[in-house]
């Protein structure tokens, strides 16, 4: 099995605050990962470093086979990301943004063109082309975010609270399409506060006052925590955090 | 390259869908030098007044047909009881009356000396002023010229006799100084503002995830304004050569590499202000008070940086606007070259290489 991230004794230190103590795992080519942990816990510094934002300050870690110290560059034609903003330019329309977004990342305009026209009919938002992003509802506006991130098939997507403040029935088409691109081959890297997300997730994470205090799929947690669901196992672990937010 | 294209278009997009920024930003320039140009005037024109002349000699009508002849005032009709005047200045008819007594010039040969009453409405002290100051100033050139033909023992030296000096007029000042103001405004303001936007959207971060490079933002973020700036330049200089009447002495090509340096330097400004600040509303304060103000106050604009307090003339001198204002006065005005408005230049260069080298430090910390 192909590993797209791997990271060993990695660690980011600011001053005397250890954000991220020496964290190591791998994540498999197209295998959806939960990255979870409390508010504070290291999720967004870990985050930051994988994709190039942040150096690290100790330890190893290859993105897509780069790595994070010397080939941010790389790194960053490889990734994809999206944040719970959802990140989009309100005040251009749906083509312009897909536009924009394949354009920043050198794409030719043939293959701009065709990966929009593929986008858009896969959402079915054909007849939404030409229309301002401000004037679609949060759901479409959250799944034209995902496919932009991806537009330029980068080999992991980063998703970092995809699906905050959106209703259930929304999250879970959300959850098809992130299926759909992890079918295709891309590796998802999610941090999410949702337990029941954390079900979708073939394996997961639990990250605790920089650490990670445990990672296997959600079953064997719930195995090895004797719980019952996912969020039982989150509090389990969580309650026991030193550091406050 | 093709990246950098696909980002300016797309800044292009925002700057042209935003309608009611757009309009500001073109007709601010317009609304400004119009106002400045036609309603806030120091000058006095055309003032209707009121000549009694009680002589009717020789040196009274020569003195009329001075006032006469000036652009200043209109000689409405002669009213000759006192009682018709009140009336006139009451319903504001007449700005002024001008009094000759009777036996005005056999005064003046005989005595050396006579008596002009001049009766001004100070309803409007500055008018009113303004009026007197223009009239003894053209009695006085009177006097002046009637002593040297006679050759009397005395002379009275004028004391206003710059009133009339083209240099004081209105306009010249005020075009350089909209100009830095529509500027600073435009530029500074706008690129901070745009950029701001992009981090509270949560767009910078995808920005930043992305191969596109930080640097690269920021300059397809500064393109836009550079263009919309040299419109407004070239909006500016149109309107003050063909309806102010005030041309452009110097060279136009000098003058508008220099706008190209100052524009720069306020970009530079609008970029450290973004890297400083997280909000739009944070960018848009710090923009108007730190960089409009001081631009009004210390351009010497308004306020002639001469007058001031020695601590307020040295930090005149960190304000970017001054050295374009005076640069452009040089240029506009006094048609003065490149050689002797080097130092300026200099100084700006100056101003904004220091500003763009602590915005990319501060930049690069950001992302650290």
């Amino acid at each position: 099995m192909e590993q797209v991230i791997v990271c060993n004794g990695l660690t980011k230190r600011f001053g005397d605050f250890t954000a991220v103590d020496s964290i190591t795992f791998e994540v498999n080519k197209g295998e959806i990962f939960g990255f979870l942990g409390a508010n504070g816990a290291g999720k967004t510094t870990a985050m930051r470093m994988l994709c190039g934002l942040s150096t690290p300050s100790s330890g190893k870690a290859t993105i897509a086979g780069f790595d994070v110290y010397k080939q941010t560059e790389q790194i960053k034609k490889n990734i994809g990301y999206m944040s719970q903003k959802f990140s989009l330019y309100d005040d251009l329309t749906v083509q312009e943004n897909i536009t924009f977004f394949a354009g920043i990342y050198g794409i030719s305009d043939a293959e701009i063109k065709k990966n929009g026209d593929d986008l858009l009919l896969r959402l079915g938002m054909q007849d939404q082309a030409k229309k301002m992003v401000s004037s679609l509802p949060l759901g479409w506006k959250q799944k034209l975010a995902f496919s932009t991130a991806v537009i330029h098939k980068p080999k992991i997507v980063f998703l970092d609270e995809p699906t905050g403040g959106v209703d259930p029935v929304t999250r879970r088409q959300f959850w098809e399409l992130i299926y759909e691109a992890a079918d295709n081959g891309i590796t998802i890297f999610v941090t999410t506060h949702y337990m029941d997300e954390a079900e979708y997730c073939k394996r997961v994470s639990i990250m605790v006052d920089g650490k990670v205090a445990a990672l296997d799929t959600p079953s064997n947690l719930k195995e090895q925590f004797g719980a019952n669901t996912m969020d039982e196992v989150f509090y389990h672990l969580a309650r026991e955090a030193k550091r406050g937010e | 390259m093709k990246q950098f294209l696909s980002f300016v278009r797309k800044e292009f997009l925002h700057v042209l869908r935003d309608r009611k920024t757009l309009f500001i930003l073109f007709g601010m320039p317009v609304v400004q030098i119009l106002i400045f140009g036609f309603a806030l005037t120091n000058e006095v024109k055309n003032s209707t007044i009121v000549v009694v002349d009680n002589a009717k000699d020789l040196s009274s009508q020569a003195i009329i047909t001075r006032i006469e002849a000036s652009r200043y005032f209109q000689i409405e009709k002669n009213l000759v009881g006192s009682k018709e005047l009140e009336a006139a200045f009451r319903t504001g008819e007449i700005k002024m009356a001008i009094v000759f007594p009777a036996g005005f010039a056999e005064s003046l040969q005989h005595q050396n000396t006579a008596q002009i009453q001049v009766i001004a409405d100070a309803s409007d002290p500055n008018t009113a002023t303004t009026l007197t100051n223009y009239v003894s100033s053209i009695i006085r050139d009177y006097q002046t010229e009637m002593n040297v033909t006679n050759q009397l023992p005395y002379r009275i030296q004028p004391e206003l006799r710059m009133l009339y000096n083209p240099q004081l007029k209105g306009a010249p000042n005020f075009v350089p100084g909209v100009m830095s103001l529509v500027l600073m405004l435009v530029c500074v303001m706008m690129t901070a503002i745009s950029i701001v936007k992009e981090k509270e959207n949560g767009t910078m971060e995808i920005l930043l995830v992305s191969p596109f490079k930080p640097i690269m933002v920021v300059l397809a973020k500064a393109l836009p304004y550079l263009l919309l700036s040299i419109i407004n330049v070239i909006t500016i200089l149109l309107l003050s050569v063909f309806v102010l009447d005030l041309p452009i002495v110097g060279s136009i090509l000098l003058l508008f590499g220099e706008s190209i340096l100052f524009i720069i330097t306020c970009l530079t400004l609008g970029i450290f202000i973004s890297v400083k600040t997280d909000s739009q509303q944070t960018a848009m304060l710090i923009s108007l008070v730190g960089m409009l103000l001081p631009t009004l106050l210390f351009s010497g604009f308004l306020f002639p940086i001469e007058n001031m307090p020695l601590p307020l003339q040295v930090f005149s001198n960190i304000v970017p606007a001054k050295w374009y204002y005076l640069m452009v006065k040089s240029i506009m005005i006094k048609g003065l070259g490149f050689s002797y408005i080097w130092k300026e230049t200099l100084i700006l260069v100056g101003i904004t290489l220091f500003l763009l080298l602590i915005s990319l430090k501060s930049f690069k910390i950001r992302l650290a």
